[in-house]
């Protein structure tokens, strides 16, 4: 238990920090101005995300190849946590792109293969709910889960077919992207704090999916009494 | 018995299964050309806007038609719990998966072959010209379908809700399908056509992952 608060409380500070960061630390950018400032909690969103669903993954294969539900509850819990973080990037991203780009939304590469990636996490928890029996919830979905994540790459793949609108990659990016040392630091702040949140949030959830399933179990053998 | 002589005996039943009450070709016939002409009606296309949006349409009408013709691959074993013989009766699981995908490959084939001249017809797009590489963009487009949808239909079959839910989880997965086969189409079928091999060779990789992804996990769809 009080490793539990301590996380929580390591995680919210260390996210007020970055949030202190991003609006008084970061210099402001020259040709947007305020605006610009979401970027970090966009970005820091974003990539906790995509490591919560990689994890997801992960974790599926794992309980195809071990059967241990741990892995299970892992994999529920860092769905969630990854939905709910490309939710926030999802809703971020236009709130930015209006008064930069002019519009709410554009079927480019990075937006379209993200909203993908949302839907297909969100067909991975509904599947879930439609299976009663515990094993083969776990076994149906983790199976899923696998064929989805194969296809992640290759919905990017695709849709790069079309033109890209989304800025060009800015952190590794080639010759000429980069970011002002300051902002970087920021930047990487946010990233951190966001993956320590994600990792509390999948903690306390995995927690829950736990004992969940002890009252289940309790359930059945009440009932079979 | 190996896997190939299981696959073809397999196949042969599928095949045989589907021949005698032909009820799948028929739906699926009628379904997309319901679908065509309610797109025709739904945005009324000049010519010029029929090349550009058409074959995208054709695609997506594909798409649905195949969420709904792979219900049945699965369920149809349930009823007479026909699944657990088959499985006693092939060494490798991975035969069952084969010969569904190659008979949903080659019933969606056979719609589309069917469609292409009211399709042709109907939106005023000549496709005689282009026809080999028309077929074989829909040969490796539908075998894209048929690989991911049974799979899925393994996964939705065993699920609560199953006619809604192979939609849910297919037509996300499929999206790269659309996407590239819908271009691929579109400039095939333009005034000055182009062959996007690139695309071709996209179609090929999605196919052989789903395949490999197959054949790698597709024991467990099938336990019991």
């Amino acid at each position: 238990m009080g490793k539990r608060i301590l996380l929580g409380a390591v995680a919210i500070l260390l996210l007020l920090a970055a949030g202190y960061g991003a609006f008084y630390v970061a210099p402001e950018e020259r040709t947007m101005g305020l605006i610009y400032r979401i970027f970090y909690f966009h970005v820091a969103s974003a990539w906790a995300g995509m490591d919560a669903f990689f994890v997801c993954f992960l974790c599926n294969l794992l309980y195809v190849w071990k059967r241990a539900p741990k892995y299970d509850w892992l994999a529920v819990s860092s769905a969630e946590v990854g939905l709910v973080l490309t939710t926030v990037v999802l809703i971020t991203g236009p709130i930015w792109a209006h008064p930069v780009w002019g519009i709410w939304w554009t079927w480019d590469a990075r937006l379209t293969s993200t909203f993908v990636l949302w839907l297909l996490y969100v067909s991975y928890l509904l599947l879930r709910t439609l299976v009663e029996e515990p094993d083969r919830r776990a076994l149906l979905s983790s199976l899923f889960g696998i064929f989805a994540f194969l296809d992640v790459p290759l919905v990017f793949g695709a849709i790069r077919w079309w033109r890209t609108q989304h800025p060009s990659p800015v952190i590794m990016g080639g010759p000429g992207s980069g970011l002002e040392p300051t902002m970087k630091k920021v930047l990487f702040f946010f990233v951190l704090a966001m993956h320590v949140f994600a990792a509390f949030l999948i903690v306390e959830r995995y927690i829950l999916e736990k004992m969940k399933n002890e009252v289940d179990l309790l359930q059945r053998e009440a009932e079979a009494l | 018995m190996g896997l190939f002589s299981n696959t073809l005996t397999l196949l042969g039943k599928e095949l045989r299964t589907e021949f005698r009450s032909r009820e799948l070709l028929t739906t699926t016939v009628v379904f997309i050309l319901v679908v065509l002409i309610l797109f025709s009606f739904a945005i009324n296309p000049t010519s010029e806007e029929s090349r550009d949006f058409g074959p995208g349409l054709l695609w997506l009408a594909i798409l649905f038609a195949g969420s709904l013709m792979l219900q049945p691959c699965f369920l149809r074993e349930q009823a007479n719990d026909t699944l657990s013989s088959l499985r006693l009766a092939v060494s490798d699981p991975f035969a069952i998966f084969l010969a569904k995908l190659m008979a949903n490959t080659l019933f969606l084939l056979v719609t589309e072959i069917l469609m292409l001249p009211l399709f042709a017809a109907f939106y005023n797009i000549p496709i005689l010209p282009q026809l080999h590489y028309l077929l074989l963009v829909l040969f490796l487009g539908s075998l894209g379908v048929s690989v991911a949808g049974t799979a899925l239909s393994a996964i939705s079959a065993q699920a609560r809700m199953r006619e809604l839910l192979l939609p849910l989880l297919l037509l996300p997965i499929l999206t790269p399908v659309l996407v590239v086969s819908a271009t691929v189409s579109v400039s095939l079928l333009d005034r000055e056509p182009v062959v996007q091999w690139k695309g071709m060779a996209f179609l090929a990789v999605f196919d052989l992952v789903f395949l490999t992804a197959l054949w790698i996990f597709g024991e467990y769809l099938l336990e019991e």
